[in-house]
């Protein structure tokens, strides 16, 4: 069991902050790791990015959208609550070395894992520079956080409401283009890395991605996060999540992430179903 | 020769088959997850019990990979003396109801009985399921009594049924044992692999609630190698025994094993078992296929197709590539998926897997025949070429055997690996390359036996044993 020590609206309507005591993850965890998350006896398990960690408080923070079953269950749990179920870290962390100039760009709530990563490797003694983009400015999170470890912050959105008008891999190729970096790491939609990854590819830039591949057991047992990385297949749990985005098969990635598609919204449906019957009200879900 | 010693020689009337054991119904049974088979009734034990010689060299206790006291216990099961003969069991074997249920039998006690010579051999596993079935049913199950504590603490990596084996022998001897388990619940393979119908969990909760009777503390939700590793637990425990089981499923490596409808065994079954994926109330998802197909010929193969049968699939088929005499799988689970209506295609291969809008929908195989004998001694099988055929399908389960886990030995400085990633122990004592640290089960030997990997983890504690205490510990069964 580990208690929500703090829960937080981020994004309205669906992106919420929690910080979760877990004092032995919090010793262990490195940027770029995950933990396992099952709520409750008849919960699934769902891999969540660590979006920080405080080894002297002995607590993990994690950002939940709301967008399915479990994810709705979360939000609606309160300060105090308990999960029942949490394990980790998993996952390689990132490599953090010194490199002179590393690139980070976040795209959607995918910000939220990079913060940690970025810190890491600012005290690293890189220049680190944060790209970060929604479709618009009401999306965007972790913007000041962000702004309080990076050397420079660059804003996109997609409507033009705040920063640049465009995609994060606009100015990435710009950014290239007028300095080189050493390193380029990017997370968030699968689509976004692709893109990114297709970017910094003419550039000769080396580019990590931290893949999001349906998960069961997180502990390299399953295999059902089996992912093509150069032809060969890897697992994002133990070899992962962490991998050369220039040697992903996104295709094959982006297909396996629709395998539950149905599953899903029928689970859902389900759901808000029985809790409408249960309570006589519709359920809380974070409608977009 | 007098009359009386005439009749002493005069042959035993042995019934010459296995008392029948109550099943359920093949038709009722493949759509429902409740046991298969139901048990023998005290009156049928004791029949069967009967069939018995009680052999001065027992050939059965031979075959056993952690000699269970077997004519004994059948002798007290033929008098009728249930709750000893479970005792008996119990003296080497700790988890009798799941041997009972999933040990490859005719492979091992049953081979080496001296009635199987001539007829079927004595029904050694239903007769041990039935022992510890009866005194569970009795309410009369009871945690052994455990040594006066040695103040030595041992910590055990895995719930499986290395680790369950493991801490049960040493919490015997006295020792202070505490269980890492990465999952949520305990039992390992017992409870993410092997499905309700062939070994139900309740079995396995109750065996692991008489460990805790013991004393034995299981730290749930705890991956060694991220959380903790190896060195961490040496600086807190006396010793430490690895038994992490399986790791990552192989596949193999042809066109179209990305598609979605591709499992792993691995992963279907934690899906079904585990997480209960089956029920509506549980939410985890799961492909509910229409037409199946399972690669391989183990134990592990026929559990997948036999839950597929039972999560509505109108038709489940097994592909092997050699023949169904081949099959590693127990005979029983092999008969029992035939009655279910399971499609065997045997000297059959996947060659290619082709699918529509990132699914599945067929499978291409190649006919296979056997040629030379290859390094297992069996006859290596080679593709006919031109002979290739598809099966239509929208889910495909390979369970083909998995590959050694990452976790430990990447955590743990000088312990010594196989080629291939398995943690190097000795067969006859677990000890590794590391002073204070054991190795048994899967992540030594690959995919083996339940009773194989308990067998080791038996072996393992005596050992640790003495080297916590520097004394031999007693001779099993004493």
């Amino acid at each position: 069991m580990a208690a929500i020590l703090e829960k937080r609206l981020i994004r309205k309507p669906d992106v919420f902050y929690f910080r979760i005591t877990a004092p032995l993850i919090s010793q262990k965890a490195k940027p770029g790791q995950f933990v396992m998350v099952r709520l409750h006896e008849r919960g699934e398990r769902i891999p969540l990015s660590l979006a920080d960690i405080d080894p002297e408080e002995g607590t993990i923070s994690l950002i939940v959208m709301a967008v399915g079953k479990t994810t709705n269950e979360m939000v609606l749990l309160q300060q105090g609550d308990n999960i029942l179920d949490l394990c980790g870290p998993l996952g390689q962390p990132t490599h953090i070395e010194t490199v002179g100039r590393v690139i980070i760009v976040g795209g959607g709530f995918g910000v939220a894992p990079l913060y940690p990563i970025a810190r890491a490797f600012k005290a690293a003694g890189n220049e680190v520079t944060v790209i970060m983009g929604a479709r618009s400015k009401d999306l965007l999170i972790y913007e000041d956080e962000m702004r309080k470890i990076a050397d420079e912050v660059i804003v996109t959105t997609d409507d033009g409401s705040k920063g640049t008008k465009g995609l994060v891999t606009d100015v990435l190729v710009k950014e290239l283009t007028c300095r080189p970096a050493g390193l380029v790491v990017s997370v968030g939609p699968a689509i976004m890395m692709r893109f990114v990854s297709e970017a910094t590819r003419p550039f000769g830039v080396r580019t990590m991605v931290s893949l999001n591949p349906i998960m069961v057991d997180g502990t390299g047992m399953c295999g059902g996060c089996r992912v093509t990385v150069g032809g060969k297949t890897m697992f994002a749990c133990v070899d992962g999540p962490e991998f050369d985005g220039h040697q992903v098969d996104w295709i094959a990635l982006m297909n396996r992430q629709r395998s539950y598609i149905a599953e899903e919204r029928e689970s859902f449906e389900a759901w808000k179903r029985r809790h409408e019957q249960m309570l006589g009200s519709a359920a809380p879900v974070c409608e977009r | 020769m007098t009359e009386a010693a005439a009749e002493q020689k005069r042959p035993l009337k042995i019934i010459p088959r296995k008392t029948p054991i109550p099943e359920q119904d093949p038709q009722v049974r493949r759509a429902n997850y409740d046991e298969v088979s139901l048990g023998y009734t005290a009156e049928q034990a004791v029949r069967e019990a009967g069939r018995c010689l009680n052999c001065v060299k027992p050939g059965c206790v031979q075959g056993c990979p952690v000699q269970v006291p077997i004519p004994r216990f059948i002798k007290l099961v033929k008098e009728g003396r249930f709750k000893e003969a479970l005792d008996a069991i119990k003296e080497s074997n700790l988890l009798p109801a799941v041997c009972g249920r999933v040990c490859p039998q005719e492979k091992q006690c049953e081979q080496g009985c001296v009635v199987g010579k001539k007829f079927d051999p004595v029904a050694i596993g239903r007769l041990e399921r039935f022992a510890a079935d009866w005194v569970m049913q009795h309410d009369l199950a009871e945690a052994p009594l455990t040594a006066p504590s040695t103040g030595k603490k041992a910590a055990i990596v895995g719930s499986g049924p290395a680790g369950l084996a493991c801490a049960y022998e040493l919490a015997k001897l006295g020792h202070a044992v505490t269980i890492f388990e990465a999952f949520h619940e305990p039992g390992g393979v017992l409870v993410y692999g092997i499905p309700e119908f062939r070994l139900p969990k309740l079995i396995v909760a109750r065996e692991i609630d008489l460990l805790r009777k013991m004393g034995v503390e299981i730290s749930l939700n705890v991956v060694v190698g991220k959380l903790v590793t190896i060195d961490e637990i040496l600086h807190r425990f006396d010793a430490c025994f690895i038994a992490t089981g399986a790791g990552t499923p192989k596949f193999m490596g042809i066109e179209g094993e990305d598609l979605n409808g591709v499992y792993s065994a691995n992963e279907f079954l934690t899906r079904m078992n585990i997480m209960r994926a089956y029920s509506p109330d549980f939410d985890t998802p799961i492909r509910k296929g229409e037409r199946v197909a399972v690669v391989g010929g183990g134990n592990v193969a026929m559990d997948s197709v036999r839950t597929a049968l039972r999560l509505g699939a109108g038709e489940a088929s097994i592909i092997y590539r050699r023949t169904e005499e081949d099959m590693p799988a127990r005979r029983e689970e092999v008969h029992h998926a035939k009655e279910e209506g399971v499609r065997f295609e045997v000297l059959a291969e996947p060659v290619r897997i082709l699918g529509k809008d990132g699914f599945v929908t067929e499978v291409e195989c190649i006919r296979m025949e056997l040629g030379a004998p290859d390094r297992s001694g069996r006859r290596k099988p080679q593709p006919i070429s031109g002979s290739e055929f598809r099966i239509p399908v929208d889910t495909i389960i390979m369970a083909i055997g998995t590959n050694a886990n990452p976790l430990v030995p990447q955590s743990t400085a000088d312990l010594q690996l196989t080629a291939w990633g398995y943690i190097v122990a000795n067969e006859q004592t677990g000890e590794t390359s590391r002073k204070g640290v054991y190795a048994g089960g899967d992540i030594v030997t690959g995919s083996a036996t339940v009773i194989s990997a308990m067998g080791s983890g038996v072996k393992a504690a005596r050992v640790m044993h003495q080297y916590l205490t520097g004394e031999k510990p007693a001779p099993t069964g004493s």
